[in-house]
């Protein structure tokens, strides 16, 4: 096992060792919820210095897995085997004991601490004396080889707040590292990061890889997968769909594990029966708070589901929060049926027939105290009311409707929107929109964590908005569901449009090349990009 | 009314039943008469505070505002010799302003509503006793306003006329908080107010008004606490009073993250209030433990109410879980 590794140092040196024993075995491990099978039959192992890409859509039972393997739920059944050693199941001591560390999507670190602080929170070395001062001379001694090892490019006495999220990362896998982790388990830690960024993230891994430590990385970029993995484990509705060995690791294969029979729901959803309209909506040269210098021209048309694709980070929901009137707009005009349109807040648009359909459901698409007809009534309440007092009769009415309409699940349209599950809670949002008269309906990521039926659904509600006249503008990172689903698609890149594709241009590479930027290769993203 | 209310009212009886064995002056029509009126005068002032906890916000203020206003509602009328009409109307009016330009602070520039009414109770107080060279505000020997004293410190039917009124604000209150358009945006503002946000309320309005109601009620309690008193030296006058006013929205069922509690609780909140001052009286309890028993109590009532609250979760829970296992698959 190499003891040092330099930064960014790419080995083709295979320290994978097939036939040593492997680290981590699962056996036909299962995991149950009330109503809902989270994981069956589940088998994998994991050797030293392998990195396993781990791959599945949501409610795929990733989360279930990772759960698992932390200690923090028990299987209902089934074999993990760690170092030998064979368990029921892991407690969170065991799985840290033996060596198995996160680092999750959100990073758990202290921004006002300096990353020497934050990798030894609570194992800090102490001085000598009644007062337990903290060593801060050993502390930088302990924090240094770490950081090496990681190929940090920032010293231990950083504040956490200076670094990039790429940099922050490196902090937790540092942190990982001081507990002698044997496998680290990167839980879609590329998911917000910039392209520069995610390749010294790829590197840190292959760095790991060369240590003799195991790696896990769950990420929905399958190039990143296909570029890092040893394996490819595929994970569909709670089972294994299959294993890739590296020679087959490629994209479709990928995908045709992950979604297979699924893609045809989606195409099935997606046909649009009429043409597209005039242009409902039209932006010109808007400029966002993100990018105040990126002007952003896009127009909506009526009939039609235009998909906005790009990378997190690309400035769509910016884009959607200024349209909504939630963002200031710091520039540019925009007009709605031709008129000019002022939007000074979400109240102005939400007047105006333009809604949004939030990313975050839970903190800003409904309300989660609410019972289901008081969310849908609420941006419409006063015409549910009579010299200003609310009348529940036409109230429960319109929820009533709703409810039948969209096939929300619950008992009564006075449960509390908090108990559903997110594809009912995401019914519940579009409900209280549609229950109005949209002109202009805004989607940010709307099937994201819903599962695969609702999903369905959701995409039949949005291709009968379209057909119904309204202009349909869909922010989606969901490949496919963006191919499947849109009329056209615009791809922004670093807070603009970087082109529009037509249906017979739609492909994933051609959305792929357009939210890099037009580059052919994604290796120096950073910057420069026309 | 709700479960909790209902849960205050018992406490407040059976209080109530225990202090009148003790001592059965407690039903004396005096003392019944003094309390309610006491209860009248802190019960506006407290309706004011629950409309600007609901937000999630909280309001100061109002014990310096109450100081400041009295001060300046006694001086107009005795020194000034303004229309007392008038001076009500004007003193209501400066609540009113007062009350917007905390909500704005603390919607347009995002100050902190802890912050924003911290100050507010430093300012006001200071101006006041400045306004009276530190001195006491109070009526010359021999004034009288007739239609005034009777309307504030007055009685019909044997009723205190502030007890009428706050019977009166009370149901209209109710109606803007438990039905009206306003009302529901104040709750949902209260439970998240970004989403409210999202929903297209003018969420900075919505807020602004509860701060101004709550001005306006503060200014016209202070009229009632001016009238009452009759003499105001504004260092010590109305001090504590918001914290009284706040004391009895918590005990009335309100969160101070906002989005929960009842009128009726809050009324409920100020009558066991001052139950408990005047068991202290009644009882020969040191008046100095005054606030030892009233914390106590509140105390006790919120972790109560908090136990009662987790007990039920759990409960819930539990059946929830059985009926899942039981078959039917959420979903």
């Amino acid at each position: 096992m190499a003891h040092r590794l330099l930064s960014g140092a790419m080995t083709s040196t295979d320290t994978t060792h097939p036939d040593t024993a492997p680290f981590l075995s699962l056996e036909a491990v299962r995991k149950t919820y009330p109503g809902v099978v989270a994981l069956d039959r589940f088998s994998m192992e994991v050797r030293p210095g392998e990195v396993i890409g781990l791959v599945g859509e949501n409610g795929a039972g990733k989360s279930t897995l990772m759960k698992i393997l932390g200690g923090v739920t028990r299987p209902d059944s089934g074999t993990i085997t760690v170092d030998g050693t064979a368990h029921d199941g892991l407690t969170v001591e065991q799985s840290i004991g033996s060596g198995i560390a996160f680092v999750h999507q959100e990073l758990n670190l202290f921004e006002n601490l300096d990353v020497a602080a934050n990798i030894f929170f609570g194992r800090e070395p102490l001085r000598a004396g009644p007062l337990k001062l903290v060593d801060r001379a050993r502390l930088r001694d302990m924090v240094a080889p770490l950081l090496k090892r990681v190929g940090a490019n920032f010293s231990a006495d950083a504040p956490v707040a200076s670094l990039s999220l790429a940099q922050q990362q490196m902090v937790e896998i540092a942190k990982a590292l001081s507990i002698r982790a044997r496998l680290v388990i990167l839980d879609e830690p590329t998911s917000s990061l910039p392209m520069a960024e995610t390749e010294k993230l790829l590197d840190v891994i292959k760095g790991l890889k060369a240590q003799g430590i195991s790696v896990i990385f769950i990420s929905h970029r399958l190039h990143e997968i296909e570029r890092v993995a040893d394996r490819v484990v595929v994970l569909r509705d709670g089972t294994l769909a299959g294993t890739l060995a590296k020679d087959r690791i490629n994209h479709d294969e990928m995908v045709r594990l992950m979604i297979g029979r699924m893609l045809k729901e989606r195409e099935k959803a997606g046909e649009a029966t009429h043409a597209p309209g005039g242009v409902a909506l039209s932006a010109n040269a808007v400029r966002t708070s993100t990018y105040p210098d990126r002007p952003v021209s896009i127009e909506l048309r009526r009939a039609e589901i235009l998909g906005l694709a790009g990378l997190v980070g690309s400035g769509r929901t910016e884009l959607a929060r200024v349209l909504f009137g939630i963002d200031e707009r710091l520039g540019g005009t925009v007009t709605l049926d031709g008129k000019p349109l002022n939007v000074g807040s979400a109240a102005d648009a939400v007047a105006n027939g333009i809604f949004l359909v939030p990313e975050d459901r839970k903190l800003t698409g409904i309300l989660l105290d609410l019972s289901i007809a008081q969310n849908i009534s609420l941006p419409n309440l006063p015409a549910h009311a009579r010299r200003s007092l609310v009348s529940n009769g036409t109230e429960l009415a319109t929820a009533e409707k709703q409810k039948k309409n969209l096939g929300i699940k619950a008992p009564s349209v006075f449960t509390r929107t908090g108990t559903l599950s997110g594809g009912n809670q995401q019914k519940v949002v579009l409900a209280k929109w549609l229950a109005m008269n949209p002109k202009v309906m805004i989607l940010d990521e709307p099937t994201r964590g819903i599962d695969i039926g609702a999903k369905a659904e959701i995409y039949g509600l949005m291709r009968a908005l379209a057909d119904a006249g309204v202009a349909v503008l869909m922010i989606s990172s969901d490949m496919e569901e963006v191919i499947g689903v849109s009329d056209r698609i615009a791809v922004m890149h670093e807070g603009q449009i970087s082109g529009i594709l037509d249906k017979d241009d739609f492909s994933q590479e051609n959305v792929l090349l357009l939210a890099v930027g037009k580059k052919p290769k994604l290796l120096q993203a950073a910057g420069g990009v026309e | 009314m709700s479960k909790k209310d209902l849960g205050l009212l018992i406490l407040i009886l059976v209080v109530g039943a225990v202090v009148t064995a003790i001592n059965p002056r407690f039903l004396s029509a005096i003392n019944l008469a003094n309390t309610s009126n006491l209860v009248a005068l802190f019960g506006i002032l407290s309706i004011g505070q629950a409309f600007v906890i609901i937000t999630g916000g909280i309001e100061l203020s109002v014990g310096s505002l109450i100081a400041l206003l009295g001060t300046l509602f006694i001086d107009f009328i005795a020194v000034r010799e303004l229309d007392w009409p008038l001076a009500f109307v004007v003193i209501i009016v400066l609540g009113a302003v007062i009350g917007f330009v905390h909500g704005w602070l603390i919607t347009r520039l995002k100050l902190q509503p802890f912050v924003v009414t911290l100050c507010g109770l430093l300012i006001y107080r200071g101006v006041a006793r400045f306004y009276t060279a530190d001195g006491t505000a109070g009526f010359a020997f021999g004034q009288n306003f007739p239609t005034l004293e009777f309307l504030t410190a007055g009685r019909s039917y044997g009723l205190p006329n502030s007890f009428i009124a706050l019977i009166v604000i009370a149901i209209v209150m109710w109606v803007v908080l438990h039905r009206s358009v306003f009302g529901r945006y104040l709750y949902a503002i209260g439970k998240n107010e970004e989403a409210a946000k999202y929903s297209g309320i003018r969420t900075g309005r919505v807020i602004i008004a509860a701060y101004v109601i709550c001005g306006v009620l503060t200014a016209l309690s202070a009229i009632y606490f001016a009238m009452y008193t009759r003499s105001i030296s504004p260092a010590s006058h109305g001090q504590f009073y918001e914290l009284y006013a706040i004391a009895a929205a918590v005990l009335g069922g309100f969160s101070l993250r906002g989005g929960e509690g009842s009128l009726v609780g809050v009324i409920l909140g100020t009558v066991l209030l001052q139950e408990l001052q005047n068991l202290v009286n009644l009882l020969g309890i040191p008046s100095s433990l005054n606030f030892a028993v009233m914390g106590g109590v509140i105390l006790i009532g919120v972790l109560v109410d908090q136990q009662w609250g987790v007990f039920r979760a759990r409960r819930r829970m539990i059946e929830a879980t059985r009926q899942n296992v039981a078959g039917a698959p959420a979903e």
